[in-house]
This record gives structure tokens, sequence and C-alpha cells, in this order.
């Protein structure tokens, strides 16, 4: 890894840049909640001031740039009983300014789903590799348990990657296009003592920052109990909204449906992320629903984020972020669930 | 043209330029293309149940196509939707692809309307096989219930095909009334093929039904079963291929030398949707074909 520093002026000077160039999205201030914190979303930004790097943590995550909650895969033209079917990959590049690490370890899962396996899906790949990605490192949020799922730093699929030490930024270098911009900017190298007070801050962050639960045994676990009384505890309270799909960085099932034109001569293939916990998930025509009960949607959420996944990739599709447990309208927190599961085990 | 937020052209990537190759399936890189199939002919087999005979349009894409038996593909009717539907016919046909489809939704009632000539598209094919070439030499149990039949028949044909690389053929087929047998006009076909055995049941006979009557394991219950030199194929309900499987499993025969074929919500074919996942498995890339043992070991597939 390359690492450079970068004055604030010359930072801000880049950002300045891109924006002439194309969009750039950032985390931006959208309101107040009714105890007067701040509200965030990652939104398209028009000028560097409206940008809060400051931010705690976003409603919703970024990932809605690259898996877009609708998305229109192909469209067709229909005529005398004949069709044509069209399919357009292109996006607009872009960027994307102020992601924290569990959000880009969120896209890095989001690769190895999408870029990698068995059928790599065009249409991510172009959305992914046209957004210019620069993180920066933040103090813990409370509620977020990423150091448990060790999402709390990270070591690729960014550009840049900023950590604050006072000044100056010191900037890891992920790509060429990140070097360039840096160094167009009067990025330096980095002396002992940026090291120094890069490490400094990376360890009081990482003080900060409690291991609220322990993962490890959870693929082994999530198997014991599968038939716990917890889970139908929880999938009682379980409103089978689809909101903690919705709002986390790494959920990525969807639904395609299909549109027709009132005059037929057009249709459209869409693709719609969907939800696990959706009472329809697993519904098969005939009727047959393969999980009819909100418990069971429940269960394998957390048997395919901490399971599943694990089995698949070596580590948990879960960054720690809580944006779940924070939307949840049930008050269904993933800590209290795992915590639990673990406490069934030992009593 | 922006000098820094170049665009990155995905089409551009080398793995999308080679040609499609059906059996490297990770080099499918369209992997929303539909290829346009023309629906050539249509034969009634129940009042539920018609077997299509699909064509693909393109001379290139039809020479290409090629499937193991199990495989399915998914079938998209342009402003209706997709859905997956396994192959039905021989694997060594490169004309038509037959596909068994049973009216239960929205896209199999507009399916069930079409009429011969009907352009369609489709993409795949998708998913395990059963493994023929491993089954070389043995006995098999070709086992099917109801609608299970459908992708049977493709290791049917195999079998008949290929007759003198088996020992014995055994083919059982039950449904639950005379009038939902499925392809009844292949029966005598499929008999006359020297050293394969078929055996028909079903459970509810009507006043013209001459034939067995009970469940499929009836069947299997009078068979001489060498444990040690079968292999069997189950298709059908999860209940029935439960109770055939484990009655196998009793006479003897390995739980991985069983091969059931899973039925699941699926919106893509690829792992990607997540709609037939459990847990690390997905039904449409692991599956549909799995071993005996592997089903048991999925949760919620038996």
């Amino acid at each position: 890894m390359l690492y450079r520093i970068l004055t604030r002026d010359g930072f801000r000077s880049m950002v300045e840049w891109i924006m002439e160039e194309g969009e750039v999205i950032g985390p931006k201030k959208v309101a107040d909640d009714r105890e007067g914190r701040p509200i965030h979303q990652f939104l398209p930004l028009s000028s560097f001031e409206e940008m809060d790097l400051g931010y705690e943590t976003t409603e919703y995550s970024a990932k809605t740039y690259f898996l877009p909650y609708r998305e229109t895969l192909s469209t067709y033209s229909f005529d005398d009983g004949d069709w044509e079917q069209e399919i357009r990959y292109r996006v607009r590049p872009r960027a994307i300014v102020g992601l924290h690490a569990c959000d880009i370890n969120g896209l890095v899962k989001l690769d190895k789903v999408f870029e990698k396996g068995h059928f790599p899906s065009p249409y991510y790949i172009s959305r992914r590799r046209n957004t210019f990605v620069v993180g920066i490192d933040h103090d813990p949020c409370p509620g977020a348990f990423c150091r448990s799922v060790g999402a709390d730093t990270v070591t690729h699929g960014f550009d840049l990657f900023l950590t604050d030490i006072g000044d100056r930024y010191f900037v890891a270098v992920g790509s060429d296009r990140g070097l360039a911009a840096v160094q167009r900017f009067g990025a330096r190298d980095i002396e002992e003592e940026d090291t120094h007070a890069y490490l400094d801050a990376r360890k009081r962050i990482a003080r900060a920052m409690p291991v609220e639960i322990n993962v490890n045994n959870l693929p082994n676990l999530l198997d014991i109990e599968f038939e716990s009384p917890i889970w139908k505890k929880w999938g009682d309270k379980c409103l089978s909204c689809g909101t903690c799909a919705m709002v986390c960085p790494t959920c990525y099932c969807y639904g395609v449906h299909e549109r027709i034109s009132m005059d037929f001569a057009e249709g459209a293939k869409i693709k719609q992320l969907h939800s696990c916990n959706l009472v329809d998930f697993a519904l098969v025509a005939g009727g047959h629903n393969f999980r009819p009960t909100a418990e069971s949607r429940l269960k394998y959420r957390y048997y395919h984020q901490h399971r599943g996944f694990v089995e698949e990739h070596d580590e948990p599709k879960c960054v720690g972020c809580n944006r779940c447990g924070r939307a949840c309208l049930a008050g269904i927190n993933p800590v209290d669930v795992i915590r639990e599961l673990q406490e069934e085990e030992l009593s | 043209m922006s000098t820094f937020l170049y665009p990155y052209e995905v089409v551009r990537e080398s793995e999308m330029a080679r040609p499609l190759d059906y059996n490297r399936r990770s080099r499918l890189m369209h992997t929303d293309r539909v290829h346009k199939a023309v629906i050539t002919s249509i034969i009634e087999l129940t009042d539920m149940e018609k077997l299509f005979h699909i064509r693909i349009s393109d001379d290139g894409g039809r020479q290409r196509f090629h499937f193991q038996p199990g495989q399915f593909v998914m079938l998209e009717v342009p402003g209706y939707g997709e859905v997956p539907i396994s192959i039905s016919g021989s694997s060594s046909n490169k004309g038509y692809i037959p596909l068994c489809i049973r009216r239960a939704g929205t896209v199999t009632s507009v399916l069930h309307r079409a009429r011969p000539g009907a352009v369609v598209g489709i993409r795949g094919p998708f998913g395990t096989s059963f493994p023929m070439q491993m089954m070389h030499g043995q006995d098999i149990f070709l086992i099917a219930g109801g609608l299970g039949l459908a992708p049977l028949r493709s290791a049917i044909f195999y079998a008949t095909e290929n007759r003198s690389e088996f020992r014995n053929v055994h083919i059982l087929y039950g449904t639950r009334r005379p009038d939902q047998l499925l392809f009844d006009y292949q029966y005598e076909q499929w008999r006359r093929v020297s050293g394969v055995n078929l055996s028909i049941i079903v459970e509810e006979p009507d006043d013209a039904w001459t034939g067995e009557t009970g469940l499929v394991t009836h069947l299997l219950e009078r068979m001489d079963i060498d444990p040690h030199h079968s292999y069997a194929i189950v298709c059908g309900p999860p209940v029935m291929f439960k109770f055939v499987c484990n009655m196998l499993s009793g006479r003897g025969i390995p739980m991985r030398r069983m091969f059931v074929s899973l039925e699941r919500r699926m919106h893509c074919g690829m792992g990607k949707c997540c709609r037939c996942n459990i847990g690390s498995t997905y039904t449409c890339i692991d599956g549909p074909v799995f071993d005996y043992w592997s089903a048991i070991n999925l949760k919620e597939a038996i």
C-alpha cells in the first residue's frame, strides 16, 4: 500500500476538482431527529460545504449507489409477435467521498458476490468500477460492533482512504487514479512523524471501539440452536417489513418482475431489492411457502449472515454497522439476538 | 469527456468479449441476455400440464446450447416474467428443448394460452445435473412421483439411448389419479427398449384403471435391489422422495448414490438473487440436483 500526506486544503481542492468533472456523493445532513441529533444520508453534493465528514452514521448505507433499489435489467420492444431485448450496462462515472471502513468492507463483500463466483454481474461491476471511492476514518459510533466482525479497518476496495491526523490527512492510496488525484493536489511522501501521528490516531479509535460480541463461534452455534425457542421470541416481535435489509450495506437479495406498456409496444425487466423477511420471499407458484412464519424468515436472515456467508467466503456478511438495529421498528437488535443465542448455549 | 472520472466500459472486459460457452459457466458474462426461442409445438399432457418444444432461433446459440439431464433453464415471456423450468428432453437432441410446464402462476398461465410460433426467451442451462456417467455399469432406479417425471424424463432418455452402459434399468412412476399421468403416450416406447423395466402405479384408480394401485414405495418393496451396485434418481414432492429414499437407504443403497431434484423460488438462476438460498447453499448453483445426504443436511429441504 502506498501512503501519502494530503493537506486539508489539498483535499478540499481535490474534491472540488472532481465535482467539476462529475457527480460527487457524500454524507450530508438532511434533518434532525426528535432528540436533536443530526440525520445524515449519502447524497449528491453541490458544494464541498454540504459534506459533513464528521457524521456518525447514515440511515441508509451507500449500497444504493451500487445496487439500486430498483434497476431496469433490460427493455423489450414488441412488434407483431416478435420482440427485441436491449441491455444497457453503462453508467456515468462519479465519486463517493466519506465512506467509513464498515461501508467499504460492505462493498468488498458485495464484490465477492457480484464480481467473483459463478456469474459475475456486469451491472454491478459497471457501477462499482465507475465509482471513485474515498473513505475516511472516524470515531466509533454507539451501538455499532464493526470491530467484533473485523470490519473497523479496511485494506482494499477503495481508491483513497483518509485518516485525520490534525492539520493533514494520512492517505492510503488504493488505486492508480487515486495516486494521480492526490499527486495533483500536492501530496507528499510520509515521514516518520506522520506515521507516529497515524498510529496514535488508530490507537485512539481502536480503544474507543469495544468488542461487543464474539462471533467466532456463531456458525456452529447457529446450527446447534436451529430449533431454539429464542427464534420464536424474536420472530414474534418481527413485523416482516424488510427495513433491516433495505438499510443493510450488504443485503443483496432481489426479485425480478416485468412491466409492459399500455400499448403493448414496450416492456421492461426490472430488478428490485427484496428482503428475506418479507412474507413472499420463498413462496413458489402453486402456493407453497418454504418460510411461512416470521420466525423462520428471521432465523434464516441470521443463518445467511453468520453461517452461510462464512461457509462460502470465510467471513460473516455482517459489517457490524448496526443500521438494522437502529432502523428496526420492533426493536430487534443483532447484538441482543446473538448474545441471547450465546447465553442459551451456556445455560 | 472527463479526464479524471473516465468511463469504465464493462463490455470491454476480456471475459465479456469471449463467445458464450455454456460448459464453462464462469464465462457466461452476458448474464441477462436471453436467447430468442420459438415454441415449435405444444403437446397437451393433462388438464394442468403441457409439453412445449422450443427452438433457439439463432443457429449459433442453438448449436452451443448443451445441457445435462437434471439442469434447468430460465424461461421468459417478455413483459410477463421469468420462471425456472427443468428440461424434460434428451441431452443429445440439438433441435429443440422440451419443457413440461404445469399451469401454476402468472407466467405459466400465459404460456398455457400461447400458440405454436410464439417467441419466448431462455437463459441457461443452469444448475447441477444427474451424474449419469458415474452410474455406468450399475443398476439404476429412476423413480418419479407426479410432476417429478418432468426432470426425470431427461435421465430416462439418457438411460434408454445409452442402454448398454447400464445393467438393469428400472423406471417407477406414480401419481394420485390416472388422469394425472404425464407422457402416457411414451410408456409403450420405453417398455419396448430391451431391458428396461417400467412400472406405473396410481393411488386413486378410476373405473378404467387396470394397472397397479398404491404408492410408488409399494412398487419398490418387491424389487430385488443389489445395494452395492445401484444408483437411484428420485424426483417428486419432498414427502415422496423422503419416503422413497429412506426405503432405499433401508435396503442398503448409500445416500450418496441417490439423487433428488429440489424446487425453490428463483429470480436469477445465477446465485445472486438469494431467493433459493438455504444458508450457504444456492439451489440454482449447488442444485437443483443434490445427493440425498446433502439434501437431508439442507435445513427445510425435506
